[in-house]
This record gives C-alpha cells, sequence and structure tokens, in this order.
C-alpha cells in the first residue's frame, strides 16, 4: 500500500485499457444510432460474449501464450520427464491474475446488455447462451494452442497469430454479417467465431436480422468449438512428436 | 558531432535492424486496418444524416492511422525503465551531459525509425489498392509534413514526461499505463475526434493530444481551412514547449532528491 495513488491508477488502468475498445462501439453508435439494423445492446451482447470467453481461454491456457519463451529456455523438456500429459501442463504454468480485469469488464458489458435487451428468459436460451460462452472459449483455446505449437518449428512466435487471436475478438465483437463475404467466410470456416457469433444469434434475440436464420439447426453450431479444440490438440501432438530440444 | 544527435542517429541504427519484425508487423497492420474500413463503413452505410467527416476522407483517414500508428504509441523506453529499475539511472546522470536532452533525443529516434519503416509501405500500398487519397494540393502535402514533424516532437515530449515520473513511483507505473489508453482515445486514433460526441469537442480542441493524430491527418486530408493551419501548427508547438519545460521540471526536481535502488 505504499504507492496507493499508483496502485488505484494501475488498476483502472487495466479497466479501461479493455474498455478502450467498447469506448469507440459506444461512440459510433451515439452518432450513427444504429449499425445495419443491430442496436447498441445487441452489439454490446455479442462484445460481452466473445470478451468473456476470450478471456476464459486466456485464463486458463496462459502458458501456451508464452510457450516460445520455454521452447528458447529449454524449459519444455522439464516438462516432457513428468508423467503428466505436456498440454495439460503447460495449461496449468500460471495464472495470470492481471488480466481478470478483461473477464470483469466483460461480464460487466455482457450482463448490461442482457438487461437493456429486456431478454426473456426460457431454459433454451441460457442453454445456448452458455454453449455459445463454452464453444468461444474453445476457439480461442485452440488458437492458442496453434500458435504454440507453431513455436516448435519457428521458436519466434509469429506476429501474426495476434490477427486471429486478438484480431479475432476484435471480429466477433460485431455481428458478422457486417463484413465482406470472403472475410466472413474465413471466419466461418476456417477459424469458425461466426458459428458463436452470428450464427446461433437469431435464436437468442428471437427475432430474425438480414442474413440471420432462426432454425432450431443454429443451436448446433457452437459446437464447432470444441470440434476446433480437438483438431487444435492433434496438431499440438504433431509438433510434441517433431520436437527437437534447442539444447540450451 | 553533437553528442544529442549522434545519440539520436545510433538509436535509429539499432532500430532499423528489426526488419523482419517490421515485414510480419505490417502484415498484422493490414489486417487491422481492413477490419476497420470495413466497420466503419458498415457505420457509414447505416445512416443517412451526412456525417461530418465524408466517407473516402474516413477510409483515408483509417489508413494514415495505421501508417503513423508508431509515431502516436504512448510508451516508456524499455531500457530507460529498465535502468530506473536498478538504479543505473545514476551513471546516466554523472555523464557530461543533460540527461533531459538525452531522452527526448532516444525518444524521437525510437518513434521515428519504425514509422519510416511502416509508413512508408503502408502509404504505398493504400495508395495503390486501398484508397487512400493523396493531399488535395502541394500546400497540403507541406502543411501535413511540417504537422507530422511537430506530431513526433509532441509525442516525444509526451513521453519523456511519462518517463520522469516513473522517479516518482517506482513501482507504480500508473502514468505509463494510463498514458497509452488516454493518447488513443483523446488523440482521434481510436474514432477521428469529430465523430465523437458533440459536448466533447471543446475540450478534446484545447487538450494535447490532438496534435499527435488529429492534427496532422486532417491536414493530410485538406478539411481545414488554409487560415486555420498555422493556427493548428501553433497549437502542437505550444504544447510541446509546455511538455518540455513540464519534463525538464519535474526531472530537476526528481534528480535533486533521488535515492537511487540497489547496491
Amino acid at each position: 500500500m505504499e504507492y496507493r495513488a499508483s496502485s488505484l491508477l494501475l488498476v483502472s488502468a487495466s479497466f479501461t485499457a479493455t474498455a478502450v475498445e467498447f469506448v469507440a462501439i459506444w461512440a459510433l453508435f451515439q452518432r450513427f444510432g444504429n449499425l445495419r439494423g443491430w442496436t447498441l445492446p445487441e452489439v454490446a451482447l455479442f462484445y460481452g460474449l466473445v470478451s468473456c470467453s476470450f478471456s476464459a481461454a486466456q485464463l486458463t491456457c496462459s502458458g501456451f501464450d508464452d510457450f516460445s519463451r520455454m521452447v528458447r529456455e529449454g524449459l519444455f523438456d522439464r516438462l516432457l520427464l513428468r508423467p503428466r500429459s505436456a498440454a495439460f501442463q503447460v495449461a496449468c504454468g500460471e495464472f495470470p491474475l492481471i488480466r481478470t480485469g478483461r473477464l470483469v469488464q466483460g461480464l460487466a458489458i455482457l450482463l448490461w446488455s442482457l438487461w437493456a435487451l429486456h431478454m426473456r428468459w426460457t431454459a433454451g436460451r441460457i442453454a445456448l447462451l452458455i454453449l455459445i460462452e463454452m464453444g468461444g472459449a474453445c476457439i480461442f483455446a485452440g488458437l492458442f494452442i496453434i500458435q504454440a505449437t507453431m513455436s516448435f518449428w519457428t521458436v519466434e512466435t509469429l506476429e501474426i497469430m495476434n490477427t486471429v487471436t486478438y484480431g479475432g475478438t476484435e471480429v466477433a465483437q460485431y455481428p458478422m454479417t457486417i463484413f465482406r463475404p470472403g472475410f466472413r467466410l474465413f471466419f466461418t470456416f476456417v477459424i469458425p467465431l461466426a458459428c458463436v457469433n452470428v450464427i446461433p444469434a437469431g435464436l437468442l434475440f428471437g427475432r430474425a436480422h438480414a442474413g440471420v436464420g432462426t432454425s432450431p439447426w443454429c443451436a448446433a453450431a457452437p459446437l464447432a468449438g470444441p470440434l476446433f479444440l480437438l483438431i487444435a490438440l492433434r496438431l499440438w501432438r504433431l509438433g510434441v512428436r517433431h520436437y527437437a530440444s534447442t539444447g540450451s | 558531432m553533437n553528442p544529442y544527435v549522434s545519440l539520436f542517429a545510433a538509436r535509429f541504427r539499432a532500430l532499423l535492424q528489426y526488419r523482419l519484425a517490421a515485414v510480419a508487423g505490417f502484415g498484422t497492420q493490414l489486417f487491422w486496418g481492413f477490419l476497420r474500413v470495413m466497420i466503419f463503413t458498415a457505420f457509414y452505410r447505416s445512416t443517412t444524416k451526412p456525417p461530418p467527416i465524408s466517407l473516402p476522407d474516413m477510409v483515408s483517414y483509417l489508413w494514415l492511422t495505421q501508417a503513423f500508428f508508431a509515431l502516436s504509441l504512448n510508451y516508456v523506453d524499455p531500457d530507460v525503465r529498465a535502468m530506473m529499475r536498478n538504479g543505473t539511472v545514476a551513471y546516466e546522470m554523472v555523464r557530461p551531459l543533460d540527461l533531459y536532452s538525452v531522452w527526448l533525443s532516444t525518444a524521437l529516434a525510437a518513434r521515428i525509425a519504425p514509422t519510416v519503416l511502416r509508413a512508408v509501405p503502408m502509404l504505398l500500398v493504400a495508395w495503390l489498392l486501398l484508397g487512400l487519397r493523396l493531399p488535395p494540393g502541394a500546400g497540403c502535402a507541406l502543411a501535413t509534413a511540417a504537422g507530422i514533424a511537430c506530431a513526433f516532437l509532441l509525442t516525444a515530449a509526451l513521453s519523456v514526461v511519462v518517463t520522469a515520473s516513473l522517479f516518482h513511483t517506482v513501482s507504480g507505473e500508473g502514468l505509463a499505463r494510463f498514458m497509452p489508453v488516454v493518447v488513443y482515445i483523446f488523440s482521434g486514433i481510436l474514432v477521428p475526434l469529430p465523430l465523437l460526441p458533440g459536448w466533447m469537442q471543446s475540450i478534446l480542441d484545447v487538450l494535447p493530444f490532438r496534435g499527435i493524430a488529429d492534427i496532422p491527418y486532417r491536414l493530410y486530408l485538406g478539411t481545414v481551412p488554409a487560415s486555420d493551419v498555422p493556427l493548428l501548427l501553433a497549437h502542437q508547438l505550444a504544447w510541446t514547449i509546455a511538455l518540455v519545460l513540464l519534463g525538464k521540471l519535474m526531472l530537476r526536481r526528481s534528480t535533486r532528491r533521488l535515492v537511487v535502488q540497489g547496491g
């Protein structure tokens, strides 16, 4: 408590740093009123959902985020000797407390949007919300694992991967129907973020938007998340088999 | 050679070494640019009221923010931060150089080198393929060059103030963490300032931050009347001078009662 003013600043700074994207959304809605027919609370729901699932993945998979350092320094060899799966050990590496700021911020916006939408709560909707959240977390966990897997080959983590991890959250903050077709296809079939975004959204809001269906089959879309995670883990195992220590 | 100039040159050359990082950064920046153009275009197509900036100007503005991203970053030089932590900053003070000028010249170099690396290819690609318009006249181009130069000075002066604040809070880095967010919002990088709510405009006009992005980019677009150009440049310079004086004052005060850490 020696540096009270400073630590207060620090806490509020980490909160504002993650909320800054929402400031942009808020300001643009003040100016333009709507986003191709979507309202601010609806976009806030997308924002809250993706923020929560991203930080859930970040909190549980932080070891993968920092994995290139582990490979460079040869620390990974130690894990391989222990009688537990390497992926499990890396994931449990450390718990970055400072990153909980993002989770708090995402939850706050999620709750606000649910309140502002006057959502009618049915068991189906609650289940769908949880399914979307889990599916999103699986996708981001998968992305972190793929990023770590790449460091088996390049040792340097490619900055490019940030475009699909941090960039992915930015993309999924908005209803994806606003993006160009090629972009949308990429984020549907390569990285299935649309499956936890606009595809099940029609069911959640209970009203049809342009380009958003309300077929009950859409409720199954978030399952693409666990599937993506399984594929990522498969790649990871391939990487571990390929791994040769840096020897330092 | 002037010692500060040679310090600047050495730092500049060191930073030019990271060419591979620049290539990766370029791809990332292109992606973010694309994304932002799509988002803003979608908002523009949602309304019939004409916004204060036209869509083509908006697209140009967004690519300018991508091109000059490294200019507007506010951060403390990692080397200086490490020196403060382990106490070697004391050696810096014994040197027969003015500490403030040393920090200002390294801060300038740390912004100019990556900007040159990233801005030139980004401006070229954005102009050829992505809808970046050229400044509408030679006068505009000249004003932009002046505005960018002032923006460099302003952002360097601001970051030295933030660095000097670290003398007061060893563990804190409060201001150092807070400032990037403030700059991001109030300089017009996040959302162009004219799009922010009307009641904020008079505050935004006075604050120093618009000199980092808003002023040079609007000079580029040529949307300000020619008579306002000297006024805008004076705004940047006045704040630069104020921040330089503040930085010097903070440094003088803290060096007088500095406790060096570590043995």
